[in-house]
């Protein structure tokens, strides 16, 4: 009897161990499932241009997702990505005629910089609340582009081959716009392990003060990590152009808030310190993979929000309980 | 004690667990009678005071006011028996005016007036935000609003501290007008003089029992010193030699008329290279902020410090730490990432500055910190979470950190508070080995037997000036815990008078 118990005991244990050291198992396990679940509900669904379809889309939600994800170990968020981005793919879809491809993509990266750089001057030193100060630069950024807007209209826009090439095109049936993506995550994944920044990235978020105590100057982490997620987002912005065409003032912001879903679900602390990047990117394929399951069972727009935020606040609140502690 | 006494506690105790925090407490209190209560770091005087205030209930012993059994199990109910404590911190809600916080405890306004102009403040603006009025104002507020409510009781608990001398006089005068009234106090200092201006009886706490019942009379200070320390004041066996530090060799870090803060008045010393400087203090003295000031993290008000004879001013920890000059806070949760490994806690440093941010060569850091693992002996069975640590290899991580990087000077907090025994006897040689290597060490401690175990001298503040120094040789217990109480204070004060007089000015 007793050997019986502390067998599974043990085996509890050392499952919870093994949960909470390697986190994104138990993710893995969950999109794995509901991969299942769909070719279940619409059998011969899942083939390779299935697959190629939600890498496509699930890619620039996981590089708005990165965005969150870094500001989120510092305790803060980055609400402006959705600006940020849709005024960067704006201004390269304009100036593509003026600039040629080059000089549009290089541009058209300036303005996210500079809603980065606003953010992280914002928080890191007249301490504005990151939700605030990136509300705020957000609302800012809508204005301008409502007014650039018109710009667009008498230039007319068109879409720099590259970007279309990288955001739809395949090479045997792999999405070329892994070509940035996986570059990318391995920077952050590895960055946010084995360098400086990323360290102090934990450390400011966990016990700013702590980090002050070690000498850790924090508005220079802060300041470098708004612009850092301006850049990621303006390049997001990019993708999106390649990947949808048309440049709209809805083209990324509707991203925003799914993008915050897909850190926490990957397990990042919204209260900083805790998480990673590789948890994110599943968090974003998750969440691909759960709008198609609810647009195939055909269920009106409404019901399927609700559906939509039921999972998300439902696999938060497991996958919490089940990585931390106690 | 003729009269029946209005509060009684009998054999009081308080356990934590298996810690017994307060083992045998008893107090009499008569109608009209100020008591002192006294007692060492740790004997069990907050212990006692949160339970007669309701805060925490007793685990054994019994209590009764006015002959009825004493059953309160939070502060109200406290209140509603007649004991009213007044705090060193005010307790007054900052964003409330004066007049909303006086109706929130239903305080009787003309009583309340009629104190505060006893008190010395009369027109106080009453629909001013509480947090607009000065720390000192607050706290003479605090003490007219309890007087107000007419205490059967009433509980100052460190109420002087900080206070300017006029209204500490004006304090003073107010308890001594309690007696006739019929009220009661039971008065918490580390002063001398103001105990002996309103007290009647003394009682002492040691190791969480009463040692002690007496009257106050002219000269009972020295056998009040006597009951804190016990006899556990065998002069502790100093297990090195004190360090050869060369009077003429320049000294390391001069500090000079230092003030900070409402507490810090007036401090200068010297540390020399190669030794390690107590630092004796009662709580509240002006130690946190003379360690705050110095560790870069407040500027200073007034003076200032240098080192090596250049003048520093730090604007942040990172400057103290470019100068190597480095800061182990008191309290361990303030230095560390609790959920990070104990690696990535002693590496901090290495990544601070922007050239500092990139790719990490894992193997120099990791050969850097294991050394810094193995001179600290850290037990790193759990070393994957700071938090799974115990105490003590905690506070050798927040240590360590700085060993790895290499300090010229290095200022402990208080580092043995609260950690195991073993572990304290691995910090001391710890301190010693660094003094040793020509690293100078400020070492604040509130265990008075710790300076003859770590240090080679002592400086001892009060008041938020320096009134004693020693060598660490004749800073038994005794001599440090009459200094900390500032019973020599008068003649240092007038021994610096005559040092600042006969000083030429520059």
């Amino acid at each position: 009897m007793t050997t019986v118990s502390d067998t599974s005991n043990n085996w509890s244990k050392a499952l919870r161990t093994l949960v909470r050291d390697y986190p994104i198992i138990p993710l893995i396990i969950l999109l794995l499932g509901l991969v299942v679940a769909l070719e279940v509900m619409r059998p011969g669904i899942i083939n390779e241009r299935w697959m190629a379809n939600t890498i496509k889309f699930a890619v620039p939600l996981a590089m708005l997702a990165a965005c969150q994800t870094l500001t989120m170990l510092t305790g803060g968020i980055d609400l402006s990505v959705g600006v940020a981005a849709t005024i960067s793919a704006f201004v390269a879809a304009s100036q593509l005629t003026v600039l040629g491809p080059t000089g549009a993509i290089l541009v058209a990266l300036v303005p996210p910089l500079l809603i980065g750089l606003v953010n992280g001057v914002g928080v890191a030193l007249f301490r504005v609340h990151p939700l605030i100060m990136t509300l705020g630069t957000g609302l800012i950024g809508t204005g301008c582009l409502l007014v650039y807007q018109r710009t667009v209209i008498a230039s007319g826009s068109s879409v720099p081959d590259f970007l279309s090439w990288l955001g739809t095109g395949l090479t045997y049936g792999v999405p070329n716009s892994l070509l940035i993506f996986v570059p990318l995550a391995v920077v952050i994944v590895v960055g946010l392990r084995r360098t400086g920044f990323g360290r102090l990235l934990y450390a400011v978020g966990e016990n700013e003060e702590a980090a002050r105590l070690a000498g850790v100057r924090t508005w220079q982490v802060l300041i470098t990590l708004y612009v850092i997620s301006g850049f990621i987002a303006g390049i997001t912005g990019l993708l999106y152009l390649g990947l949808i065409k048309a440049p709209s003032l809805s083209l990324v912001e509707p991203r925003v808030l799914p993008s915050v879903a897909a850190a926490v679900i990957g397990g990042t602390s919204i209260f900083g310190g805790r998480g990673g990047y590789s948890g994110t990117i599943v968090g974003a394929l998750i969440l691909t993979v759960l709008a198609t399951m609810l647009t195939v069972m055909q269920i009106p727009e409404g019901t399927r929000r609700i559906f939509f935020g039921l999972i998300i606040l439902g696999v938060t609140a497991i996958y919490v309980r089940i990585t931390q502690d106690r | 004690m003729a009269a029946s006494p209005i509060l009684s506690a009998r054999h009081v105790a308080k356990n934590y667990g298996a810690v017994a925090a307060l083992k045998d407490a008893s107090l009499d209190v008569a109608p009209g009678e100020v008591i002192a209560l006294l007692g060492a770091n740790g004997a069990g005087k907050s212990t006692l005071v949160k339970i007669l205030t309701g805060a925490i209930s007793p685990s054994a012993g019994e209590i009764t006011i006015r002959g009825n059994r004493f059953n309160v199990s939070s502060p109200a109910d406290a209140r509603r028996a007649g004991l009213v404590p007044v705090y060193q911190e005010p307790s007054l809600i900052p964003d409330l005016n004066i007049l909303d916080n006086l109706k929130l405890g239903s305080t009787p306004l003309e009583a309340f007036r009629h104190w505060l102009s006893e008190l010395g403040v009369p027109d106080v603006d009453l629909i001013e935000l509480a947090r607009h009025q000065p720390l000192a104002v607050q706290r003479v507020i605090d003490l007219a609003r309890a007087l107000a409510s007419e205490p059967a009781i009433l509980l100052l608990d460190e109420m002087t501290a900080a206070l300017p001398a006029d209204l500490v006089d004006r304090v003073l005068d107010v308890v001594k007008q309690q007696k006739p009234l019929g009220r009661s106090v039971i008065y918490i200092s580390h002063r001398f003089p103001e105990i002996a201006a309103v007290c009647d009886r003394a009682m002492v706490l040691r190791d969480g029992k009463t040692v002690g019942d007496l009257p106050i009379t002219p000269g009972v200070e020295e056998e009040i010193v006597e009951l804190m320390l016990g006899d556990a004041i065998k002069a502790t066996k100093r297990a090195f030699a004190t360090a050869t530090v060369s009077e003429a060799l320049k000294p390391r870090l001069e500090v000079s008329h230092l003030s900070a803060g409402s507490k810090l008045t007036d401090v200068s010393f010297d540390l020399r290279a190669g030794e390690v400087l107590g630092v004796v203090a009662l709580e509240g003295q002006g130690q946190d902020e003379l360690f705050e000031v110095l560790a870069g993290m407040t500027p200073p008000d007034g003076g200032g410090f240098s080192i090596d004879g250049t003048p520093c001013r730090f604007k942040h920890p990172a400057d103290a730490i470019a100068a190597g000059h480095v800061y182990v806070p008191g309290d361990r949760a303030e230095a560390l990432l609790m959920q990070r490994s104990v690696r990535e806690n002693i590496a901090i440093p290495f990544h601070t500055r922007p050239s500092q941010w990139g790719l990490i060569d894992m193997a120099a850091e990791k050969a850097k910190v294991d050394a810094a693992i193995d001179r600290l002996q850290i037990d790193t069975r759990a070393q994957g979470e700071v938090q799974r640590l115990s105490g003590g290899n905690q506070q050798k991580v927040t240590i360590a950190r700085w060993v790895a990087m290499g300090i010229e000077t290095i200022l402990c907090f208080d580092p043995t508070r609260g950690i195991d025994v073993r572990t304290k006897h691995q910090i001391y040689p710890l301190l010693r080995e660094l003094a040793a290597q020509g690293s100078s060490v400020l070492f604040y401690t509130s265990e008075l037997a710790e300076v003859q175990l770590a240090c080679d001298r002592v400086v001892v503040i009060f008041n938020g000036k320096v009134v004693d120094q020693m060598d660490a040789e004749h800073a038994d217990e005794p001599t440090l815990m009459r200094a900390a109480y500032g019973l020599t204070a008068d003649d240092a004060l007038q021994q610096a008078a005559q040092a600042s007089a006969s000083e030429p000015v520059v």
